[in-house]
């Protein structure tokens, strides 16, 4: 169980408040208009903003003053989530040694996770060598390797096509489902929020409202997620 | 934790406060009897701003259209001479004063030109000479860092002013004009410290004791009056005017690396004719490059006979160039780290420590490091490392303008996503910030291994005859009357810190990947 | 060996160590040491009869060299100082540092009478104005600055020639030093921060004249066979500058330090000075003056300002010159 406590964050001039819970092995699109800080909440859970107030738990234990890397959590971030001068092989490889020595155990797991996500052979080309897809399944990969409980996704595959954006959604579903991970990924796409399964979680007008499932949610939105799709 | 290296950087702030500061404490406190400053002395601080001011003002009013010419024209040989463009500001004021002698003196290739068409023969000498001399030193730095500026502009601006039907004026106005208004100010700053420490060109060019700048007068109490007291006190003065500038310049937001991506020319829509570019960047050309092959046209014919100790001279010099390039980097990297990741204010104060000196006195650096070196070792032996620290010490603002940019921009874009997977120290430094800031850090490093090639410094005050660097060969040359030899000493001189500049510089655009 | 270790060993300039002889340490100019200067001869020919190691170290010129001894104090290295001149002689001794040098009964050849017990003259030089063969130079100050003849100077406060300059027109003209000043202010192209500079410019073609002495001539005819330069004779009389070398009270080598300045009289020492240093040597050899030096002129008086009077003149002769130079 992921909890936020009384949570509130705040920006320049902003601030956002959160008070929620999110099960276990929960798959959760975040949704909601621009600006109104998706972003920000994962920055919180992710360790890359402390909160004004509140505490944030995980199976009840306080992690609000830990480090980003000490967290239960793998971040996806919208864009530089690979080093463009190393290649694929040890792009991932850092998700296990982040010292970034390559030992035979480590190069056998990374190869591995390369061929898990359907990259085998492409282990020494670095990003830009790669196509949009390509390296949103090594920054999969090397996040299956850090072998965190929860997963964030901070809309890495805006920049993918439809066909391609779902591919990686079923993709991001069969490792959560293996391992029994907590999603958490923000979108503005309703119908990544309907392919993700399970819950939505709104972002609207200073708050972050606790997670409901999507298709209670979209059959009757809230006045705030009315709007902003547009119905 | 990324902690050691900011500690480090904070330790090379200190490191750098205390030489510059303690080196100045140290000769006050050797001072046997003080004057004080005089109405001399106020005068010399009023011509060093008078002049300073000037020759920021006309290095960098020049360097727009130049920088311009350069940011949307492509044409062959423009990377070349965008390296030759950082020739001047490491040539040894002596040489490039005989240089600009050359082709501006009374009997230089320019009143030959004027005679044979019959015109009046200009003089270099007096207040235009400061200036032309100050402006051939500066305007290209000016231009590189202005060209920086141009070249950060996102090209989609360009083309989105081109699908609007913007002409030039409207995309000077709306484009060019804010990016001059942020970028400008900063390079004049710079232009203007580094002129605040002239001495040798402003008296030379300057026509008589009317040009006497604060750092003659420091040497002027330390040679004629030795008077350390009055010596400390002119370079107290110096650091504050520098200090004062230097808090303004980093106010007006300073501008960007000065290396990155400068081969790569603007893509631009609708230009105007290419009649005033190719005036600009061919008098620019003209004004820079003839100079220098004047000199080498002079050295020449006489680099074969110059005398041996010239080469053990050189050799001398590049060991010493060498150390100073990797003391600038040693303490320019952990530094431009900690001024990303301490609070503005602590790290706005650690960037002015390490901007100090750029308008320190070498002279008073030099004696201060004698002084408090000497009860415990033959200052002789120290010459070399001493120069090789005060060279660093030297070259550090510039290294700090290109690396604290470039290592905030690795910071902001691959800082999270290191912290996230647990990158640091260390780690972080070799798998992520080395490989992403090659080329600033290729650019400082043979920038820092220029200057000191060129510089007199302090090797001077603690040379011993078996430790005598290239510049002080040909010093001594010229001291000898052997001005021949001292013109073949001066070409391999230019020669050696080009190369210095230019090896380094391409080795970080070798391996930089997209 | 690690790579920083190897560029801090080849950073120190370790002198060879010289087993069991006494290491005499002559503090010096720096053009004196330069493998073309007097140097190296004069340590081969010192060390052949002395039995001891004689070690140069090279501080700027003669004014910084005396910056540098009073830096250091009693506490200094050095045993000798060679490389003042007739105009820091005074300062010099102020400071209390300096010993008698041993050497007397020597039969000079200096223009003027010495008899001074510290300081031992080594060379000496008359500054002038050099110029090219077949320019109608001007005969003394006045007619400089009446005629339109441009001449490249030294500052004072930064050279050693520059200074005599300025006492040079201090001992011809006394309190009309000032109008003097005035007239030649136009004549000045432009003053320099050392010799080197303005004898550079001279040769690039920047200037009629430039400040030098009247032995330059001697080194373009000697080493480069070419008689094409010229020093002006004034008829004021040229001033003088007489180059010495002394021992310092501290020394832990005093007879060695005593035994170097008689040596300097030899004509070992001297016969190297003039076609190494360019000055004429304060006691001719056996075999005279190298030839070329008989086409140098003669000035009618040499004139030089007593040392003692030196720091007060100077002084105010250099007020005088910069109010009239900053017009």
């Amino acid at each position: 169980m992921l909890t936020l406590e009384r949570l509130r964050l705040t920006r320049e001039d902003f601030a956002l408040d959160a008070d929620l819970a999110i099960p276990q092995g929960a798959r959760v699109a975040i949704l909601g208009p621009s600006g109104a800080g998706k972003s920000t909440l994962l920055a919180a859970i992710g360790g890359f903003l402390s909160p004004r107030s509140g505490r944030i738990l995980w199976d009840g234990k306080d992690i609000t003053g830990a480090e980003p890397a000490a967290r239960p959590v793998a971040t996806i971030f919208q864009d530089n989530n690979l080093f463009p001068h190393l290649t694929a092989l040890r792009n991932v490889a850092l998700g296990l040694d982040p010292t970034g020595r390559l030992s035979a155990t480590t190069r056998d797991r990374a190869l591995a996770a390369l061929r898990d996500v359907g990259l085998d052979g492409f282990a020494d080309r670095k990003p830009g060598a790669l196509s949009g897809g390509q390296q949103s399944r090594v920054t999969l990969a090397r996040a299956m390797l850090q072998d965190k409980p929860i997963l964030l996704l901070d809309e890495p595959f805006s920049a993918l096509g439809p066909a391609m954006k779902a591919e990686m959604i079923d993709l991001v579903l069969r490792v959560a489902e293996e391992r029994g991970l907590t999603v958490l990924m923000i979108s503005h796409d309703p119908a990544d929020a309907l392919r993700l399964g399970g819950l939505s979680l709104v972002v609207a007008d200073g708050v972050a409202h606790p997670p409901r499932p999507t298709t209670e949610l979209m059959d009757d939105p809230p006045p705030a997620l009315r709007d902003y799709l547009a119905r | 934790m990324k902690q050691p290296l900011t500690l480090a950087g904070i330790a090379a702030g200190a490191l750098v406060v205390l030489l510059i500061l303690g080196s100045v404490v140290a000769v006050a406190l050797r001072a046997e009897r003080g004057a004080g400053l005089g109405a001399a002395d106020w005068a010399a601080l009023r011509f060093t701003l008078w002049q300073a001011a000037l020759s920021a003002v006309f290095s960098v009013a020049l360097a727009i259209p130049v920088a311009r010419a350069l940011a949307r024209r492509r044409f062959r040989g423009r990377g070349l001479l965008i390296t030759l463009l950082g020739a001047p500001f490491i040539l040894p004021v002596i040489v490039a004063v005989l240089g600009l002698i050359m082709v501006f003196g009374r009997a230089g290739l320019l009143n030959d030109g004027l005679a044979a068409l019959g015109l009046p023969a200009v003089s270099i000498y007096g207040a235009w000479g400061v200036l032309l001399a100050h402006v051939f030193f500066n305007l290209p730095l000016a231009t590189r860092m202005i060209l920086q500026g141009w070249v950060d502009i996102p090209a989609e601006r360009f083309r989105l002013a081109a699908a609007l039907g913007m002409g030039p004026a409207a995309q000077f106005r709306l484009i060019e004009l804010p990016m001059l208004a942020r970028v400008v100010p900063g390079a004049a700053l710079v232009v203007f410290l580094i002129c605040t420490t002239s001495f040798a060109v402003a008296l030379t060019l300057g026509g008589g004791p009317r040009a006497t700048t604060i750092e003659l007068a420091i040497y002027q109490a330390f040679r004629f009056d030795f008077d350390l007291g009055r010596a400390a006190l002119l370079a107290l003065l110096q650091l504050g005017v520098t200090l004062a500038a230097a808090l303004v310049a980093l106010r007006v937001a300073a501008p960007e690396a000065m290396g990155a991506g400068l081969d790569r020319p603007v893509q631009r829509w609708g230009l105007p004719g290419p009649v005033v570019d190719t005036l600009a960047i061919t008098l620019a050309t003209l004004f820079l490059v003839l100079p220098m092959v004047a000199l080498a046209a002079r050295g020449l014919p006489h680099l074969a006979n110059m005398p041996p100790e010239v080469w053990a001279a050189a050799w001398r010099s590049v060991v010493v160039a060498l150390g100073s390039a990797v003391l600038t980097i040693a303490l320019a990297l952990p530094l431009a780290v900690a001024v990303g990741r301490l609070r503005p204010r602590a790290a706005r104060g650690l960037e002015v420590a390490g901007m100090l000196g750029i308008a320190a006195s070498p002279l008073v650096i030099g004696t201060g490091l004698f002084i408090v070196s000497y009860p415990f070792i033959a200052p002789d032996r120290l010459a070399l490392p001493v120069t090789a620290l005060v060279n660093a010490v030297m070259a550090l603002p510039f290294a700090l303008r290109l690396l604290v940019p470039a290592v905030a921009r690795v910071e902001s874009d691959y800082g999270r996503l290191a912290a996230s997977l647990g990158l640091s120290g260390f780690a972080w430094l070799r798998l992520v910030l080395l490989p992403r800031i090659t080329r600033p850090l290729g650019f400082a490093t043979g920038l820092a291994a220029a200057l000191s090639m060129g510089d007199l410094g302090v090797v001077a005050l603690f040379a011993d005859a078996e430790a005598a660097t290239l510049p002080l060969q040909m010093y001594r040359l010229m001291g000898a009357y052997r001005m021949q030899d001292a013109a073949a000493a001066a070409l391999l001189l230019l020669a050696l810190s080009l190369a210095a500049f230019w090896i380094f510089d391409r080795g970080g655009r070798a391996d930089a990947d997209a | 060996m690690k790579p920083h270790a190897l560029l801090a060993l080849g950073l120190m300039a370790a002198p060879a160590m010289a087993q069991d002889r006494p290491v005499l340490t002559v503090y010096t100019y720096d053009s004196f040491v330069a493998e073309w200067g007097p140097g190296p001869q004069i340590e081969d020919a010192f060390e052949a009869e002395c039995g001891c190691d004689l070690q140069f170290t090279a501080a700027g010129d003669g004014a910084e060299l005396l910056a540098r001894i009073r830096l250091e104090g009693e506490r200094s290295e050095a045993d000798v100082v060679l490389g003042l001149d007739t105009n820091l002689t005074a300062a010099a001794k102020e400071t209390g540092l300096f010993t008698d040098s041993g050497v007397s009964d020597v039969a000079w050849d200096l223009p003027i009478a010495w008899d001074d017990p510290t300081f031992v003259p080594y060379d000496w030089g008359y500054f002038a104005f050099v110029h090219d063969a077949g320019f109608d130079a001007p005969g003394s100050f006045r007619a400089l600055a009446e005629s339109d003849t441009s001449i490249l100077i030294q500052d004072p406060r930064s050279s050693t020639p520059g200074l005599g300059l300025l006492l040079w027109v201090e001992a011809a003209y006394g309190d009309e030093a000032g109008v003097i000043w005035d007239g030649l202010a136009d004549n000045i192209v432009t003053v320099t921060k050392g010799w080197s500079e303005a004898y550079g410019l001279f040769l690039e073609g920047e200037a009629d004249m430039v400040l030098s002495y009247t032995t330059s001539p001697a080194y373009h005819l000697i080493a480069e066979d070419d008689d094409s330069k010229e020093a002006a004779r004034f008829e004021e009389g040229h001033y003088l500058q007489i180059e010495v070398a002394g021992a310092l009270a501290a020394s832990d080598q005093p007879d060695l330090a005593q035994d170097f300045l008689a040596f300097l009289a030899t004509d070992a020492a001297q016969s190297v000075l003039p076609t190494t240093n360019w000055m004429y040597p304060a006691k001719t050899p056996e075999g005279g003056l190298p030839e070329g030096f008989e086409t140098l002129i003669q000035p009618d008086e040499a004139l030089l300002i007593p040392e003692a009077e030196v720091p007060a003149v100077r002084d105010a002769a250099l007020e005088t010159w910069r109010s009239a130079l900053s017009q």
